[in-house]
């Protein structure tokens, strides 16, 4: 049953809508939840810094409110101190259209695979659980994630680091499913779509494609479970599309169609929408124009504290185990780096346990014993292929990859 | 580099190393329902905010407007009229003005 679905009438709707806030539910939500008072202060340059902690969410602990409807939930950074798995229940939320189904029969499902094949699917539950398994853990990270540490700051969501997880992902092969149903000659995308739709039936549907080869490179996989059990809805139950490497946009939520294309995709979500500069970093200057503008999708390393928050107070002449985690974006993390001054020389930091190129690393360094006063620790992750997080922060109009090295100003007294 | 896909199934048998016979079984994958929150709260400001009241709830809750950082007013008449373009929001352009005054006097740059 999709909620907010939109019949002829959008303003219709929205008045109606306002009607029943006034009525009913605007009360409820400022008054009854015992955690409304809950919030939490982001560390941007400008403000609102202020988010609501919220409760509220089906299958979802304490998140951070970003946005309601249809939800924007990020996860809290201390989540991530906690282990290198990111728990479902504070595994970040980010939807675009509002009319999401809130109920799934398992049983009737039904993922489609046609198009440029020799035969169309109707693949159930039951029949993708038949096929040979794999299991990978990866990062899933929103393209924005970071947007609001821009500066110029740019319109989106206004997400500080929380909108990234890694989980251990299983499934079946994105490749055996093609192959089920055979891909014809001439195939040159293959494009995702989930359950979801648009509020206005004219508007773009969420789709996304990947190349053919991409698609068939036998690591992209369909999954049916995160760490170990069936996925939250919010977080795409019952199939979601795993892309290892690339940005979230392309890890289909509720993956209900799978269409082989003979010709490249031009949907807005594609040519349009998570875009970025062909360009270094995806950078540009701030009002520059005239820039080759390609789909996003690699992501690149990025290493943050976990046990040490921006203005933090630590104990003057002791030492202390600071820690965090870091990724090698679409390789391994090579090495995670600390300097205390001010990127002039730089430590190594011990890794943790490696669960796989597509994975959070964590990482710590003890640090000697602080003299009182002020002091900037700064990290910095470099990947595999030799592809090591800027000094100084990339800037593009979406607010998307930042990935600069991350500083934490911390006081010992 | 330890392998990062584990496959299962005999098709797969050649792939199988000692770690993964610790896959997991596939966890029961059973039908859900869910209740979210309306999302309906009203853009603040009595009837100066009427006109985004009428026209700016349909597609998403008004929180997420009211978290965007200050913005140009002709950055916030972009954005009024990228949600006209690309993602058909069905409003009168006469009501148009009256939403970019309403963000520029309350997300606007001084
Ligand atoms: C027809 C549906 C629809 C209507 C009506 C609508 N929007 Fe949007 N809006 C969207 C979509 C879709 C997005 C992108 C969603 C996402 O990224 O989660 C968006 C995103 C935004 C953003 C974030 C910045 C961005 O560009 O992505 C702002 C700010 C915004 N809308 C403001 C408004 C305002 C102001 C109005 C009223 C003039 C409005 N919206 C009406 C669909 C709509």
């Amino acid at each position: 049953m999709p909620l907010h679905r939109n019949d002829q009438h959008v303003q219709a709707l929205s008045r109606r809508a306002v009607l029943k806030t006034i009525g009913l539910a605007g009360l409820a939500l400022a008054g009854s939840s015992a955690w409304a008072d809950q919030s939490m202060r982001l560390p941007f340059a400008s403000g609102p810094q202020e988010r609501p902690i919220t409760h509220d969410f089906p299958q979802k602990g304490p998140m951070i409110l970003q946005r309601t409807r249809p939800p924007l939930l990020e996860t809290p950074m201390e989540v991530f101190d906690r282990g290198v798995f990111t728990p479902n229940d504070q595994f970040y939320v980010r939807w675009h259209w509002a009319v999401i189904p809130t109920s799934v029969d398992a049983d009737a499902f039904r993922l489609a695979v046609r198009g440029h094949v020799n035969q169309v699917l109707s693949l159930s539950i039951g029949d993708l659980l038949k096929m040979p398994r794999v299991e990978l853990a990866a990062v899933n990270q929103c393209s924005g994630n970071s947007r609001g540490f821009f500066s110029p700051r740019v319109p989106g969501a206004q997400w500080a680091h929380g909108a990234m997880g890694n989980a251990l992902w299983a499934g079946v092969r994105l490749k055996d499913v093609l192959d089920r149903a055979g891909i014809k000659s001439g195939a040159i995308q293959v494009r995702f779509s989930g359950l979801d739709e648009p509020v206005v039936p004219e508007a773009p549907d969420f789709r996304k494609s990947l190349d053919i080869d991409h698609a068939r490179d036998g690591e992209v996989m369909i999954a049916f479970a995160m760490n170990g059990e069936q996925m939250p809805l919010l977080n795409g139950f019952p199939l979601r599309l795993i892309v290892p490497g690339w940005y979230s946009t392309y890890w289909v939520k509720m993956l209900s169609d799978i269409e082989v294309l003979d010709r490249a995709d031009d949907n807005y979500w594609m040519a349009t929408a998570y875009t970025i500069p062909d360009t270094p970093h995806a950078n540009i200057t701030p009002g520059q124009t005239g820039v080759k503008m390609i789909p996003i999708s690699r992501m690149v390393p990025r290493s943050f504290f976990t046990n040490v928050t921006e203005g933090a107070s630590l104990p003057a002449g002791a030492s202390a185990a600071i820690r965090g985690i870091a990724f090698g974006g679409d390789t391994s993390v090579a090495k995670v780096e600390l300097s205390m001054d001010d990127g002039q020389t730089w430590q190594p930091a011990t890794l943790g346990e490696d669960h796989g190129k597509y994975s959070f690393r964590r990482w710590q360094v003890t640090i000697p014993q602080l003299a009182k006063g002020h002091h900037s620790l700064m990290i910095r992750c470099t990947s595999l292929s030799g592809d090591v997080q800027p000094a100084t922060p990339n800037w593009n109009n979406s607010g998307f990859m930042l990935n600069a090295v991350e500083t934490a100003h911390v006081t010992a007294a | 580099m330890r392998h990062v896909i584990i496959a299962l199934g005999t098709s797969f048998a050649a792939l199988l190393t000692p770690a993964s016979a610790q896959v997991q079984p596939a966890p029961p994958i059973t039908s859900t329902s869910v209740e979210l929150p309306p999302g309906d709260a009203l853009f603040p400001g009595g009837s100066s905010a009427d006109a985004i009241n009428n026209n700016c709830l349909a597609c998403h809750s008004a929180d997420m407007v009211l978290n965007q950082p200050v913005l140009s007013r002709s950055a916030w008449d972009s954005e009024v009229h990228k949600m006209i373009k690309a993602y058909r929001a069905p409003i009168d352009e006469g009501d148009v003005p009256a939403i970019v005054d309403y963000l520029a006097s309350i997300k606007g740059t001084n």
